[in-house]
Order: C-alpha cells, then sequence, then structure tokens
C-alpha cells in the first residue's frame, strides 16, 4: 500500500511540474535566479542520490563491490564512452567483484 | 537515443523488481511518472526503507526540470490549450532536445510527437522486459545489477558538470547525501542534500556582491 501512495504521489507531482511548464506564462520562470536553482537541483540529486547508491547499506556506510563497478562506470564516461557501455561497466565490474569474493 | 532510452527502461525495470516492487507497480511507474531519473530515485529510496511521500519528493524535485522543457517547448510548438494536458506527458530530456533541434514549427511538432510517442512505447516495454528478466534470473545483485540505477545517475550527472558552480554542488551534495545518511530517516539525506543547489547560488550571489563592493570602494 504503501508504495502505491508513493507511486501515486509521484505520479502526480511529475505530471503537475510537466504541464506546469506548458501552462505557465513564461515570466515566472523567466527569471535568472530560478533558471539557475532549476539547472542546479538535479545536480544535487543526482550527485547524492549517485553517492547514496554506492556506498550504502540500509542506513550504513559501506564500500564493496558496487564501488568499483561505479568506478569503472566513471572511467568508461572519461573515455566519452557510449551510455550503454558506462552501465554495463558499472554491471559487469561489479558481478566480477562479487563473483571473486569482493 | 532510442538504445539508450531502451537500455535505461530495461535497467529500471530489473532495478525496480529488484527494490521489491511488483510488476505492476513497475509498469505503473513507467506508464504514469515517465521521467527516468525520477523512477530510478523514487524505488532506490523505496529500496532504502523510505516513507512513501519523503521518496516522492525526491522524485518530484528531480522532475522538476521539466517544467522549464515544457515552458521552452509551449513557446517553440504553441499548442491550443486543449491539447496541452495530452502533450504534458511526454515532456521530457530527449523530446525536448529532438523538438529543440528542429528548423521549423512544424517539423518540431513533429518532432515532438515521433519521438514522445516511439520513446514512450519503448520505455514501457523494455521496463516490462526488466521486471520479468529480473523475475526470472532471481538474485539481481550477484549479476551487478544494482549497480545499474547509480550507473545510470552517473552518466546523466557527468556531461552537467561544467563549470566549478555545479562541481561544487555535486561535490557538497555528496558529503550531505553520505554524511547525513546515518543519523537521519531514509530518504530524508538526499532532500537535504538538494539544497546544496540553493546554498552554492546563495554563497555565489554573496561573494559577487563583495566583489562589487570593493570594486565601488576602489573608486
Amino acid at each position: 500500500m504503501n508504495i502505491w501512495i508513493a507511486i501515486a504521489a509521484t505520479a502526480v507531482g511529475c505530471y503537475a511540474v510537466k504541464l506546469a511548464g506548458l501552462l505557465v506564462p513564461a515570466g515566472v520562470l523567466e527569471r535568472p535566479v530560478v533558471r539557475r536553482l532549476a539547472a542546479l537541483l538535479p545536480v544535487a540529486l543526482l550527485a547524492a542520490l549517485t553517492a547514496q547508491q554506492t556506498f550504502s547499506d540500509g542506513q550504513a556506510l559501506v564500500v564493496d563491490a558496487r564501488a568499483a563497478g561505479l568506478a569503472a562506470a566513471a572511467v568508461a564516461l572519461i573515455l566519452r564512452a557510449p551510455f550503454l557501455i558506462v552501465v554495463a561497466a558499472a554491471v559487469a565490474v561489479t558481478a566480477g567483484v562479487r563473483a571473486l569474493g569482493g | 537515443m532510442g538504445i539508450a532510452v531502451g537500455l535505461s527502461g530495461f535497467a529500471f525495470g530489473v532495478t525496480s523488481a529488484g527494490s521489491g516492487l511488483t510488476l505492476l507497480q513497475t509498469c505503473a511507474l513507467s506508464l504514469l511518472v515517465f521521467t527516468g531519473a525520477s523512477q530510478f530515485a523514487l524505488v532506490g529510496a523505496l529500496a532504502a526503507g523510505g516513507g512513501a511521500f519523503t521518496a516522492a519528493a525526491g522524485a518530484f524535485f528531480l522532475g522538476v526540470r521539466n517544467a522549464f522543457y515544457g515552458l521552452r517547448l509551449s513557446q517553440l510548438l504553441a499548442l491550443p490549450r486543449a491539447v496541452r494536458p495530452f502533450a504534458a506527458q511526454w515532456v521530457i530530456d530527449e523530446t525536448t532536445a529532438v523538438a529543440l533541434a528542429q528548423p521549423g514549427r512544424r517539423s518540431a511538432r513533429l518532432g515532438f510527437l515521433v519521438t514522445g510517442l516511439s520513446l514512450y512505447v519503448l520505455w514501457n516495454l523494455t521496463t516490462l522486459l526488466g521486471a520479468l528478466g529480473a523475475e526470472a534470473i532471481g538474485d539481481t545483485d550477484a549479476w551487478g545489477l544494482d549497480a545499474a540505477g547509480p550507473a545510470v545517475f552517473l552518466a546523466l550527472l557527468a556531461p552537467m558538470l561544467r563549470t566549478g558552480t555545479e562541481r561544487t554542488v555535486a561535490g557538497l551534495a555528496v558529503l550531505l547525501g553520505l554524511g547525513l545518511l546515518p543519523v537521519l530517516p531514509a530518504g530524508v539525506p538526499v532532500l537535504v542534500a538538494a539544497l546544496a543547489a540553493p546554498a552554492v547560488l546563495w554563497a555565489q550571489g554573496r561573494r559577487h556582491a563583495a566583489r562589487g563592493d570593493a570594486a565601488e570602494g576602489e573608486r
């Protein structure tokens, strides 16, 4: 039930912001501060989410095979590999390190 | 672009199923939310034991960027008001990029329609396949599939880190997100980490103001 509430809240919220962009007059969102903030919010959220989903187990901070997988993804990104390779590298290295007992 | 979206959809299906969501819940998310980063964030937060509304709040803030896409699209496409509620669901990163790349309004509308429809179908089909695949292979962690979510986030984040401002925000958000993880309820640290964005903007504003004062003092 809890999950359905979360799904419903997310669906309504995400649809509302999409529609808001199409409906509100341009002036409201065109202010430079609002634009800068909107560009930086995803940066903060994605950075925090990447770190948490790599280095956490519940509420504990851990370094495990996922860290190696993320490092592989980072290397792939630096080498300008396509999206597919980036994600595949993370998955393969994580699985490999786990198989080796990491 | 289709391959990237298809793979993300598949990865989302796998991640979502691995996070304990049912097939129906996973597919409902892709059908109803249809904005990838928010979906990944939501299932990640739920898997970590976050409450329904804290999890949804993180997903919501990630979706806020779509409002700015909508703003640019509404000027570009000039859709009739009655059509906008139907077009809104397709206002995402990829459709905006395609529409903005078109030379005229007609081709922009066509580009938006074709991209929106094909990605919507693709995203939902691959989500279904991913969720079914995850059920078939059982322990998704053994295959390293729990690393897919963070890798997708990193791939989305990397091109955004253009200047020092973005890097400062990202660094501060990582510190807040990890530092607060053991002490705050699940899902909340991400929301606090989001404050890195206004905090860095505010600090920059102050520095600019201070520099302005100094320049005036010299005169």
